[in-house]
């Protein structure tokens, strides 16, 4: 059985790097860009809905120019808040603007092998194992798909892997790997044997989806369509901007929120317009291009005040925000990994973002480590610690124990020490061992994480999914295999 | 004189100036200047004054996409001058290159693309999500030496050798050279679909053309 899923609540501070004017001018700025420049959506259907709410629509480039008015109306039918449900109740995971919770990174297309420590091509059996390593993990509330089952027909792929998930946890999955109507079809069908039918899954919806925007200021057709298939069965639907300053968005942060704000509100809009009233999130993941040699950075200043600028718009439209942290170009679980991991994670957190992607990938989201999987969740332990902030009452100013020790002796020997040592944070992955100690073994942090992560993945034992139910779908997984490739 | 405007078209091209370049190239048809030594002794000086300062970390890439761009515009400029005089600029090969169908990543073929012209390619980019068939159809059209495949894309990847395998089922796989890359894409999975060339990145994909060229 998991335990219970931790999560970020009632900080004691919070960063907000944008003023409410700034706010606001970033608000205006979108309205403008989606009115006079437009956002492509190579969608027939996306375009027939645009057109029939009034916008103005070129066929011939699939650009949309939709009105502001269009856009704040339709983004008003957005619930703010909603649940994430599991499999198990218990982990269920409500986004309700006061909750900030965990995922692991997802779609890698490599592995550090957790025995051999060689990198792999992924494959199924990672999908699973890594599931079920999160699923014992306390800081973990969802999953991403984390890495990719490259050893499953490329058709049926981002089905294989959902179903290992479900296999081997009851915390709700969010999928990122699914980009046409056809898979997603076939995902709300896997969605509603798991939830027990489609009115099930509506009420609990064990399954999102998350899609992205393809900066600067387009939609990928495929994703959009497998969202609208998303958005009707009741799924919450999310659209992630990685737009990158100085590449696919302009050199400053004002612009690059900009440009990404303008994809996400107004693909988020088009959910609505579909489906009034269907939950929807933001999701954003900004970052700057490396002006050396153009690459995807995922990890510096810049993306850590995205972090927290990003919550700030989701707020203005009352939606839910998923943010990118955790996200680092480091080869290992090093220093730099270290750094970007924490200080992303830090401004998203500190600013209520309220699901963070996610633990456990490196090298720009394309390796998996499960020493970096562990280390990000006690970053996360940190980061929450923190943001407990420090209580001041009648207890925690102990005026009776100081007056009791006096000056010099100590507090060793006090009751308010003892019952309140355990609200102080416990190490877990710090060396703080004598110098001694180390210089014998040379070891450190990855090799403690690496080993809980083994002993985590030699005694876990998931809340088990029903036989008849696996043996479903099973079937239905070998049915799809079988169906020509779309 | 002519010192002069060699001067300032080598300028243009560090400035990234378009316009400014395309005016000294319509200069140069105007005072009777050779084209081919136009682009020699003016543009092109100014592109290796860029490179080099990009190879030692100095200027950044968007200088170096701009002095393309501004290479390009006096190129285009000069071209029905070379073309009166019967002559043409060498290019150290033809590529078409493009992002592979289902796969929407744009910016590293882009960036491949840019370099492999900045080195002296003619390079026909197809842009995103491009059938099978259509790079086929434009390697054959404009005579391709290589045709570059990238994707980003564990679910793509299987594009690059459903094209190997297309090119021979077409009866002319010797006649193009394959470079693959894109994120996921190794050196082992290039060999593995019987590609020719493979790079990491994109200053390694103008050294891989370079050597397909000298037929390596
Ligand atoms: C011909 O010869 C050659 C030779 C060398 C060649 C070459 C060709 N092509 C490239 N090279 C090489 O040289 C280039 C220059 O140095 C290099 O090119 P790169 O493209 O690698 O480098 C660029 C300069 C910068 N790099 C990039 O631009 C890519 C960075 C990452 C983060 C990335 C981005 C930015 C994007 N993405 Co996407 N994206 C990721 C990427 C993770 C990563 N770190 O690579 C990856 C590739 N994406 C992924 C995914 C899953 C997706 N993405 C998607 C979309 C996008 C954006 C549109 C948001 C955006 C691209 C924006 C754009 N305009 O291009 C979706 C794809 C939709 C589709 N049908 O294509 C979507 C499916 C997500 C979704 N659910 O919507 C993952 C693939 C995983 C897998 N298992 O296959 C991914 C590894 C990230 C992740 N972990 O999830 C080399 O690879």
């Amino acid at each position: 059985m998991a335990g219970n899923i931790l999560s970020i609540s009632q900080p004691r501070f919070r960063v907000q790097p944008l003023s409410e004017t700034d706010i606001q001018r970033i608000h205006e700025a979108t309205l403008h860009v989606i009115e006079h420049v437009g956002v492509r959506f190579p969608s027939p259907r996306a375009l027939e809905l645009w057109q029939a709410h009034g916008a103005q629509v070129d066929l011939h480039t699939s650009t949309v120019r939709a009105p502001a008015a269009l856009i704040e109306k339709a983004l008003r039918s957005a619930p703010p808040t909603f649940t994430l449900a599991a499999r198990d109740p218990q982990q269920d995971l409500p986004l309700d603007g006061d909750h900030v919770f965990v995922g692991t990174d997802g779609c890698g297309v490599e592995v550090l092998d957790l025995e051999s420590g060689q990198r792999r091509r992924s494959c199924l059996q990672d999908v699973a194992d890594i599931a079920r390593t999160a699923d014992a993990l306390e800081e973990i509330g969802f999953h991403w798909v984390p890495v990719s089952a490259q050893d499953r027909p490329a058709h049926t792929r981002s089905l294989h892997e959902l179903c290992a998930i479900w296999g081997n946890s009851s915390k709700h999955v969010q999928t990122e790997s699914i980009v046409t109507a056809h898979e997603a079809h076939a995902a709300v069908r896997l969605a509603e044997m798991v939830a027990g039918g489609p009115l099930a899954l509506r009420q609990r919806p064990i399954l999102s989806i998350m899609q992205c925007t393809a900066s600067p200021l387009a939609q990928d057709g495929g994703s959009l369509e497998a969202a609208l298939v998303a958005a009707e069965a009741g799924l919450p639907v999310g659209f992630m901007t990685m737009a990158s300053a100085g590449s696919t968005a302009p050199a400053t942060p004002a612009g690059t929120l900009v440009v990404g704000n303008a994809e996400v509100i107004s693909a988020l809009a088009l959910m609505q317009l579909a489906f009034p009233g269907a939950p929807v999130f933001y999701a954003a993941a900004q970052t700057a291009m490396d002006m050396r040699t153009g690459g995807y950075t995922g990890g510096g200043p810049e993306d850590f005040l995205f972090g927290a600028a990003s919550n700030q718009l989701a707020d203005f439209y009352h939606v839910p925000l998923s943010m990118g942290s955790f996200a680092t170009g480091a080869k290992l679980p090093d220093w730099q990994a270290g750094v970007e991991n924490s200080l992303s994670t830090f401004m998203a957190c500190a600013s209520m973002a309220d699901m963070l992607l996610g633990v456990g990938l490196l090298h720009g989201s394309r390796i998996w480590s499960y020493e970096q999987m562990l280390l990000d969740c006690e970053i996360f332990a940190i980061i929450r610690r923190v943001l407990q902030g420090i209580r001041v009452d009648e207890d925690s100013l102990a005026l009776e124990t100081i007056a009791a020790v006096g000056p010099s002796s100590h507090y060793l020997a006090q009751k308010h020490t003892r019952q309140n040592m355990r609200s102080l944070w416990m190490n877990r992955f710090f060396d703080r061992r004598p110098y001694d100690t180390w210089e014998a073994l040379r070891d450190g942090p990855p090799d403690f994480a690496r080993a809980k992560a083994r002993q985590i993945l030699a005694s876990h034992q998931p809340q088990g999914m029903d036989e008849r139910l696996s043996a479903e779908l099973g079937d239905f997984l070998s049915y799809l295999d079988a169906e020509e490739p779309a | 004189m002519s010192t002069d405007i060699f001067q300032a078209m080598a300028q243009s091209v560090i400035d990234g100036e378009k316009e400014e370049a395309a005016r000294l190239a319509r200069q140069a048809v105007t005072d009777g200047i050779d084209p081919l030594v136009a682009i020699d002794q003016g543009f092109v000086a100014g592109m290796r004054y860029v490179g080099e300062q990009y190879t030692l970390g100095e200027m950044f890439l968007p200088d170096l996409v701009l002095a393309a761009e501004a290479m390009k515009a006096a190129i285009a400029e000069l071209e029905p001058e070379m073309a009166r005089r019967g002559t043409a600029r060498q290019v150290l090969g033809t590529v078409v290159i493009g992002t592979v169908e289902g796969d929407i990543h744009d910016i590293g073929k882009t960036l491949v693309g840019t370099l492999l012209s900045a080195n002296g390619f003619k390079v026909y980019d197809l842009g995103v999500n491009v059938p099978l068939q259509t790079f086929l159809d434009k390697a054959l059209e404009v005579n391709a030496d290589i045709i570059g495949l990238s994707t980003l894309l564990t679910t793509t990847m299987i594009n690059q050798r459903k094209f190997v395998q297309a090119l021979e089922a077409a009866g002319v796989r010797s006649r193009f050279k394959v470079l693959v890359g894109g994120a996921p894409v190794t050196r082992s999975w290039a060999a593995e679909i019987g590609a020719d060339g493979y790079s990491e990145d994109a200053s390694g994909a103008v050294q891989a053309a370079i050597q397909l060229m000298q037929g390596g």
